[in-house]
């Protein structure tokens, strides 16, 4: 593992020679490369196209109090050596730009347009002006994530910047929809260009939700932005609690105790299951098979009531702890986990077969609602979705954290990219967390469920991620002073799949909107943090 | 191993079924016919949400007792209104209220929406629902668990004694 990792490093640093100021060790899976940022473009391009990297997140933060500027972190994921390169830029206040390269790769396009509107740093050559994490009506000079501005200062609202694609053709209805919708959803605002029944073109407007998150984590001590983290989403909400607590051990270069990685591989598998099995059956409310969607959430919540008697929470919330989980579970909790899960896999798999062989649902799932492996690998779609779309990623196999290296388990991979592929890629995966929970249970040894972290000094850096229902999820930290967050990005699966959605719909026609967008199954929330 | 006879049907304590036909009565009594809620999401992580949608599964199944989730505020008579109010989400909160039907009975579910929660007042947020509609009921809860749930529409429907009705009949 070393060696090959020692090895891994010369060879960048033989591509990158001449292109990198300095590099440095940020942890044992993590190799940081300085580039000046006119070196930015032909380093990441070098990294994705010569080395086989592919973007795991990228990151923009206010260093000034100790650096003296900004600064900007793409890190890349190499799967094969199981490795992270992060390319960090600084880029001044003076001159607060940097060139984008969302042209050349579109999975960038996000990422970069958020950079502007909560830190001012301008992509130059971005294709798209708009701004996305902040509506139009915000201001836009003022930039919440820098360091001077205050978590909680209201600011008033200005006359919309906000725009639209305009349809010129006379045949060209406009369909606004959202961003409160007629079920128990989240909010988006969804604008159709339709010609007839026929979708041309959809545009969509997120981040209603946006609560600042990252903000006022800024300055929490890192047990208490553990609440936060928990707090991103309601349906990922152990995905996000062991991703930060990853990052934050990661950062205190500490490694759990083997039996707290069970248990978290175990209760993640179980929020998998849960999400799964209801997103299977509400996925029948997009094509009225009653009995799916009844049966799906009558499934869905026996397991949210085993998570309440097993845990205290049904949705998770309160037992990771810093450094392990907060509690240990009795013989006969797993006893109980082993009997709802038996029972609930063969009432799962009834339902599953009588979707597939249900003639009008497989026509409405069908080639609807296409993403391409193309599509997929170019917006780095993850989770689900990429591999509904023939795209091989799974950070449980590819970068093994809890205790997956010791779990084995197959990866459902599908090529159609439609509507059908994605409601398959999930049922194959509810067979698959089965078999990894009765593993866990199997193999688990008794022994010690938490860790106590050492100090950590300022400017330490950790990356946490989980493979959660909807897909990879990044926790990005940088410690600050007296163990302190100084910054903090969630990267979470919608945020990386939510623009590859508007693709999907043009030809199809609107009724399918509804079942192609829960065959996504994004959360907002976990998007617009 | 499904049970023999196919997929099951989950079934009521008798408890419950005679909370759920009280429940009913009141709101036949109150409303003339059933009640309608609408949901807004004013800032939630969702977990509320995700809750509020257990409400209809055949577990709890305030359907059958004439409660129902409606498509739009002008049908319901009720807000539940999940999460803190965002920034990007004040004017779509405030619209769907003025669009509701009288008597407007406003549940601020789950913590974030009765006082702001984790997030509190920021720059993106407002805080509680209260900050912007009078609320009926607050239901704690990080997210309330469904019972808590009914037991504050049963609380608002209590308290609808006290409001303004509508004309019945």
């Amino acid at each position: 593992m070393e060696k090959n990792r020692r090895l891994f490093i010369s060879r960048l640093k033989q591509t990158l020679t001449g292109k990198y100021l300095s590099v440095d060790e940020i942890s044992e899976q993590e190799t940081e490369f300085l580039v000046w940022k006119n070196q930015l473009p032909e380093v990441c391009r070098l990294l994705l196209e010569q080395r086989g990297g592919r973007l795991f997140t990228m990151v923009g933060g206010d260093e000034r109090s100790w650096t003296g500027t900004l600064a900007l972190y793409y890190v890349f994921a190499f799967d094969k050596t199981q490795q992270f390169v992060t390319v960090k830029t600084l880029v001044s206040e003076e001159e607060p730009t940097f060139p984008s390269l969302a042209a050349e790769f579109p999975a960038f396009n996000w990422y970069e347009r958020e950079v502007k509107d909560l830190l001012g740093l301008r992509p130059q050559g971005h294709p798209d002006p708009r701004p996305l994490t902040l509506h139009g009506d915000w201001p836009e000079e003022i930039h919440p994530l820098r360091k001077e501005f205050p978590a909680d200062e209201w600011v008033a609202r200005v006359e919309s910047r906000e725009a639209f694609m305009r349809y010129q053709g006379q045949d060209v209805t406009e369909i606004p929809v959202g961003p409160i919708h007629a079920g128990i959803i989240e909010p988006g605002h969804f604008r159709f260009g339709a010609v007839g029944d026929t979708v041309l073109h959809l545009d969509a407007r997120l981040f209603y939700t946006h609560r600042g998150l990252e903000k006022i984590s800024e300055g929490q001590p890192l047990a208490k932005a553990l609440f936060i983290a928990e707090r991103i989403c309601g349906v990922c909400a152990l995905s996000h609690a062991v991703a930060y607590a990853q990052a934050v051990e990661t950062a205190a270069a500490t490694e759990v105790p083997l039996r707290a990685r069970y248990l978290r591989s175990l209760f993640l598998e179980v929020e998998r299951l849960y999400n799964h099995i209801g997103d299977v059956g509400n996925a029948c409310a997009g094509f009225g098979l009653a009995v799916g969607i009844s049966q799906g959430a009558r499934l869905r919540e026996q397991l949210l009531q085993l998570n309440e008697r097993v845990s205290g929470h049904r949705y998770l919330r309160g037992i990771v702890a810093l450094g392990g989980m907060r509690s240990d579970l009795s013989a006969a909790e797993f006893a109980d986990i082993l009997h709802t899960l038996n029972r609930v896999e063969a009432e799962f798999q009834e339902i599953a077969e009588i979707i597939l062989s249900h003639d009008i649902a497989i026509n409405r799932m069908h080639n609807t609602g296409v993403l391409t492996l193309q599509q997929a690998v170019d917006l780095a779609v993850v989770g689900v979705a990429a591999r509904a779309s023939g795209r091989d990623i799974d950070v449980r196999r590819d970068q093994p954290y809890a205790a997956y290296d010791r779990l084995k388990f197959s990866v459902p991979v599908y090529p159609e990219g439609d509507v059908l592929a994605r409601i398959r890629v999930r049922i194959d995966e509810v067979t698959q967390s089965c078999h990894i929970v009765r593993q866990v249970l199997a193999q688990i040894e008794p022994g010690p469920v938490c860790c106590e972290l050492p100090a950590i000094a300022p400017h330490r850096r950790g990356i946490g991620w989980v493979e959660s229902s909807k897909g990879e999820t990044v926790h990005w930290l940088l410690v600050g002073a007296d163990e302190m967050v100084d910054r903090y990005r969630v990267r979470s699966a919608t945020f990386s799949n939510w623009p590859a959605v508007p693709l999907t719909v043009p030809g199809n026609i609107v009724p399918d909107f509804p079942l192609i967008n829960k065959s996504f199954e994004l959360c907002y929330a976990c998007c617009d943090r | 191993m499904a049970a023999e006879g196919g997929l099951k049907v989950a079934e009521l304590s008798e408890q419950e079924q005679v909370q759920g036909e009280e429940l009913r009565r009141r709101i036949r009594d109150l409303l003339g016919r059933s009640l309608h809620i609408r949901h807004v999401d004013s800032g939630s992580c969702n977990g509320c949400d995700f809750e509020m949608s257990t409400l209809t599964n055949p577990v709890y199944d305030v359907q059958r007792f004439g409660i129902d989730f409606v498509a739009s505020p002008r049908h319901a008579d009720m807000l539940m209104v999940t999460g803190g109010v965002t920034r990007h989400l004040e004017q779509a909160v405030q619209k769907t209220y003025d669009a509701t039907a009288e008597p407007k009975l406003v549940l601020a579910v789950g913590t974030c929406a009765c006082g702001g929660g984790i997030v509190g007042q920021s720059y993106a947020s407002r805080g509680g629902v209260d900050q912007l509609l009078p609320v009926t009921v607050y239901i704690p809860g990080c997210p309330p668990r469904p019972q808590a749930l009914i037991e504050g529409i049963l609380m608002a429907i209590d308290r609808c004694d006290h409001q303004r009705m509508p004309d019945k009949e």
